[in-house]
């Protein structure tokens, strides 16, 4: 597993840590029942506080992805991808239910929309 | 679960210079950054906690022992490493080593210490005055972790240091507090890369201490940013902790939550945070 830590990114160091663990999960780098390195090991090799670590695995375990036994360590939780996806498509709807009332307040048509998405696909793809 | 160090009310007055009332708990397996200006009381603090110092008021609690009941075999778990060795300058390490062993008696260990010495390249065939002052300070770490303590105070240990030594001994306090067991106190008037690992930081001024807090929740806080005078003016005033004007702006350390979402705050280090409040209350 990779976890890089960005300075410039304005997102607090535990949630990089949290966001580059769940997609790890997500994407299947990581198997239901792997063992997740303690938080201190990850504090040392990372070089960030006990407490960010520790955070970013006390929201991992909220949020399901992974859960913990007591002096044994943390664990990958198995996924349960409908369920997953279901979550997923809640919070796209939430969002889009945003989008078009932002849409309407400043008059963009649905047309405009789809192909604001599609550029901002293209360009993602190109900085991937 | 059992606190590293308990403060409560400790008083001490030197001269016109007065510590306290502290009232401080650190807990155990994380590392405290003890930050504040040159003579804030830092080092004052530090010796209380060793018992070199006697406080007028006040108790003080190290690994759940009051100091006063100190045993030898509770100071054994206490480690400490200052800004110089305060050994004899014509020891060598054998015999830096030796004073050690018969001090710490069946609490020493002589293969850690080997292994720190081999893993610092310390010569053994010089005195300590003619060791340099990073040579030093690796060799005071080294006797401090060798002896199995549970307590590591460090009082301006690294101050002054390159940065390659820096980080040597930052891979060595993270390997310490590997174990749940251990903590770290760091007092220094200056943190630069030893704040990346800090869980608390305890910030002391004037003898007060101001706060401890998460090192995290402390720096999400804030933020900087240079603005015109003209936009200064519509900040709420509570809002601002700290600024520096010059000639063609401001620049302010600014409370998140109080200013609106769309200005555009950079992160803070813990050093500006000392920065701007001991500015700020200047101000």
């Amino acid at each position: 597993m990779n976890i890089q830590i960005k300075n410039s990114s304005n997102d607090p160091i535990y949630l990089q840590i949290k966001n580059q663990i769940r997609d790890a999960i997500l994407n299947g780098e990581l198997e239901a029942d792997e063992l997740l390195p303690s938080i201190r090991l990850l504090a040392k090799e990372l070089r960030v506080s006990v407490i960010t670590t520790k955070r970013a695995y006390d929201e991992l375990e909220n949020d399901g992805f992974i859960h913990s036994v007591h002096g044994k360590g943390s664990f990958v939780a198995p996924q349960n991808l409908d369920l997953i996806k279901e979550r997923f498509l809640k919070k796209i709807e939430a969002n889009i239910t945003e989008i078009l009332r932002y849409a309407k307040l400043a008059d963009i048509s649905h047309d405009e929309l789809i192909e604001m998405i599609k550029t901002l696909e293209d360009e993602n793809a190109e900085c991937n | 679960m059992q606190n590293a160090i308990e403060l409560q009310g400790l008083k001490k007055r030197l001269g016109n210079f007065v510590l306290g009332p502290i009232n401080l708990i650190v807990p155990r397996g994380c590392i405290v950054g003890y930050i504040g200006e040159n003579g804030a009381g830092k080092s004052t603090t530090i010796k209380l906690l060793l018992n070199l110092m006697i406080p007028d008021q006040g108790e003080i609690k190290l690994l759940g022992k009051n100091i006063r009941e100190f045993t030898p075999q509770i100071k054994k778990d206490i480690a400490y490493v200052f800004d110089d060795l305060y050994l004899p300058e014509d020891m060598t390490l054998k015999n830096a080593q030796n004073f050690h062993r018969k001090f710490y008696g069946q609490a020493w260990q002589d293969k850690t210490f080997s292994e720190l010495i081999t893993r610092f390249s310390l010569p053994d065939n010089k005195t300590i005055k003619h060791f340099s002052r990073g040579m030093k300070m690796q060799l005071g770490l080294a006797l401090a972790l060798s002896h199995g303590a549970k307590l590591l105070l460090l009082d301006e240990a690294t101050s002054g240091l390159d940065p390659v030594i820096r980080d040597d001994v930052l891979d060595l306090l993270l390997e310490y507090i590997q174990n749940e067991d251990h903590t770290i106190l760091v007092s220094s008037h200056i943190l630069s890369d030893l704040e990346k690992v800090a869980d608390y930081i305890a910030f002391i001024h004037k003898g007060q201490l101001l706060f401890m807090e998460a090192k995290d929740e402390l720096v999400d806080q804030y933020g900087i940013t240079s603005l015109s005078k003209e936009q200064l003016a519509e900040i709420d005033n509570d809002a601002i902790v700290g600024k520096r004007s010059h000639q063609f702006g401001v620049e302010v350390m600014l409370k998140r939550n109080l200013v609106p979402d769309d200005l555009e705050l950079e992160k803070v280090s813990v050093e500006d945070i000392m920065v701007y409040m001991i500015k700020g209350e200047r101000k």
